[in-house]
């Protein structure tokens, strides 16, 4: 693989010297484009209190394409799907170069803060969330208890 | 490459008036000879990407002369409007030019602020980081748009490659900042782009969409040809590309005189969907009077015994009537005539001749387009033809004769395979009988020139060739105009009524 852009080398720097409150970003040992992220689930959400593993790829045209993003964490989220596939705009069309690592979790962590069930992934779950909004949030509660608690 | 090269159009005309526009109405002579063996009437021109180019720089500087703008800012205006000049006339002087400025992305020309102050890097006083690639610059070696992002040439430079390349955008690349919506212009993107190959299929997207949006524009739809059609108003009428493709201008198929294109269209619709398959199932199948599941007759008894096994009626696959009565004496398929199954008979007659119909049309139609694919062949052997008749001192000239006769056959042929899409809809009258007429002369003649060129002229005399030839192509053509203009004037005079 070619030698690392000085783009990657800096951001992973600063990610390590100003880590984000309730994130955290390490490389892989021996793949300096992928990351483990792990998020910890907003206050006031029902997402609070439980740690949500996710893996995230700096793709080879990084940064003039977005970075690759998946929980692998189940989590019960109108905007994440089963396989942990994120819909998020600035994932897709709306990335810019400008962006960074630091601000793609930021908005990720965001979204577990305000789910939006009218742009869903997860179809059943946003249904549910938009009829019942109370159950779907139990629901939430009770999978982050299950599946980002343990561990 | 000298500047100019790199953008679109330089800036210096900004003070043209608009009357070089008229300009490219003329038709430039080599277009006008390729018109006359099509359609005398209809005039169009051939344009070249670099043609095309030109043509729509005339068009912004036709609205620049009047709202007094950039004109890369005009530009992005007219794209948002499709290209339509008073749209935009009226939305610039009517409406409010802030919102519409918003809402084409583009900075108001006539506020400029600096809506983002340059970063200054802590470090070194009086250089800036780029956000992209996080490398610090002398100013100078910055840039960005009105908005005030400004990144590195690099960064810019790869930026526009992968929207271009990786992404097919153009017209509407926005600032690479996140969530700026300004649109970079295109002498912006032509200034930071440094491949060639690159700023190629910008130019190419760019006057994709402009060629697209306007209705006196199009593409020449042969595969990998970039030339680009202009009329002065839309017909449907014959065009020539450049590249030799003909095709139809007011909807882009091949040149398919004598049917008009709505009915093409709705042919070639009928052909592509399972249309008929349906009529297939309705012709061919039976349902069972029961329990109506779809049944096939794979055998020769007519005693059916329903498959659905919470069926299992036993039923006649002529009368569709019970079968009881049918192993009796008093077996007769007609005695079970009642109204509902002959009303069942009748509709699948109905479906059955429909589709024999079809069928009949559609063999005559397909069998035209597979011929004229081999006729292309022809060319090849032919030339080997031409090549012998010079070494027997017959001049260049005196062997074109017999390119002549395969482009004749070719034209025969697509005439042919659309006269029977024309028939297909066609209603019986007596006009119509006249026209199969026509059809089946010039069927006869098509198909004695094809035999004569692909087998007799090897046994021929070399010097009665030529006579023949000319005879059949020139009689062929003769068939070819009659039918077609009795077909043209059966449109103006309504003769021709339709069955679908």
């Amino acid at each position: 693989m070619a030698a690392l852009p000085r783009r990657i080398i800096k951001e992973t720097q600063r990610l390590m010297q100003e880590p984000v409150p309730g994130i955290s970003a390490v490389p892989d040992d021996s793949n300096a484009r992928y990351f483990h992220v792990i998020v910890t689930g907003p206050e006031d959400s029902p997402f609070e209190g439980g740690l949500f593993k996710l893996e995230l790829f700096l793709p080879e045209d990084y940064p003039m394409s977005a970075p690759k993003v998946r929980f692998i964490t189940k989590i019960y989220h109108p905007n994440i799907d089963r396989l942990g596939r994120i819909c998020l705009d600035i994932l897709k069309d709306k990335w810019s170069p400008a962006l960074q690592i630091r601000t793609v979790l930021l908005s990720i962590q965001a979204l577990l803060s305000a789910p939006n069930p009218d742009d869903p992934l997860a179809n059943d779950v946003a249904e549910l969330w938009k009829v019942n909004e109370s159950e779907a949030i139990r629901n939430a509660k009770e999978w982050t208890r299950r599946y980002a608690m343990d561990n | 490459m000298n500047v100019d090269d790199d953008t679109l159009y330089d800036d210096s005309g900004n003070e043209t008036s608009g009357d070089d526009v008229d300009f490219v109405i003329d038709v430039d002579n080599a277009s006008n000879k390729e018109l006359h063996s099509y359609d005398d009437e209809y005039q169009y021109e051939v344009l070249s990407t670099d043609d095309i180019v030109q043509h729509m720089v005339d068009c912004i500087k036709e609205v620049n002369t009047v709202v007094q703008i950039p004109l890369t800012t005009t530009r992005i205006l007219l794209n948002y409007f499709n290209w339509d000049k008073e749209k935009l006339m009226e939305r610039f002087f009517d409406g409010n030019q802030d919102d519409l400025f918003k809402e084409a992305h583009v900075i108001n020309p006539f506020k400029k602020v600096n809506a983002v102050k340059p970063k200054i890097s802590n470090k070194l006083l009086g250089t800036e980081e780029c956000d992209i690639c996080f490398m610090v610059f002398p100013p100078t070696q910055m840039t960005g748009l009105e908005c005030g992002h400004r990144f590195c040439y690099q960064c810019w430079n790869e930026y526009l490659t992968t929207k271009i390349m990786e992404e097919g955008v153009g017209q509407t690349i926005a600032c690479a900042a996140h969530n700026c919506p300004i649109l970079v212009d295109d002498q912006t993107a032509m200034r930071l782009l440094k491949d060639p190959r690159v700023k190629l299929k910008y130019q190419h997207l760019i006057t994709n969409s402009f060629v697209e949006c306007n209705r006196l524009l199009r593409w020449c739809p042969s595969p990998d040809c970039s030339f680009a059609i202009k009329v002065s108003y839309v017909e449907a009428k014959p065009v020539a590309c450049r590249c030799g493709h003909v095709f139809c201008f007011a909807c882009g198929e091949n040149w398919h005189d004598p049917v008009r294109c709505g009915l093409l269209k709705k042919w070639q619709k009928k052909c592509d969907d399972d249309s008929e398959t349906s009529n297939w199932i309705a012709a061919n199948t039976k349902e069972c009077p029961k329990c109506n599941a779809t049944i096939e007759k794979d055998g020769g008894c007519n005693h059916m015994i329903c498959k659905n096994q919470n069926c299992k009626a036993d039923f006649c696959w002529v009368c569709l009537g019970p079968w009881e009565p049918h192993g009796s004496s008093w077996y007769n398929c007609n005695r079970y005539d009642e109204d509902e199954a002959k009303a069942a008979r009748d509709a699948q007659e109905k479906s059955r001749a429909a589709l024999q119909r079809y069928l009949f049309y559609c063999n005559r139609y397909m069998n035209h387009m597979q011929s004229l694919r081999f006729e292309h062949k022809l060319y090849a052997s032919v030339k080997d033809k031409m090549e012998e008749m010079q070494q027997h001192n017959m001049s260049w000239i005196e062997v074109q004769f017999l390119k002549k006769a395969v482009d004749i056959l070719c034209q025969c042929r697509q005439t042919l395979m659309y006269t029977y899409v024309f028939a297909y809809y066609l209603k019986k009258n007596n006009q119509s009988v006249i026209f199969e007429d026509n059809q089946k002369d010039l069927e006869r003649a098509t198909e004695l020139l094809s035999e004569y060129l692909e087998r007799d002229i090897t046994q021929e005399n070399l010097i009665d060739i030529k006579q023949k030839v000319q005879d059949k192509y020139r009689y062929c053509d003769g068939r070819r105009m009659a039918l077609l203009d009795h077909v043209h004037e059966g449109y103006e005079k309504d003769w021709w009524v339709y069955s679908e």
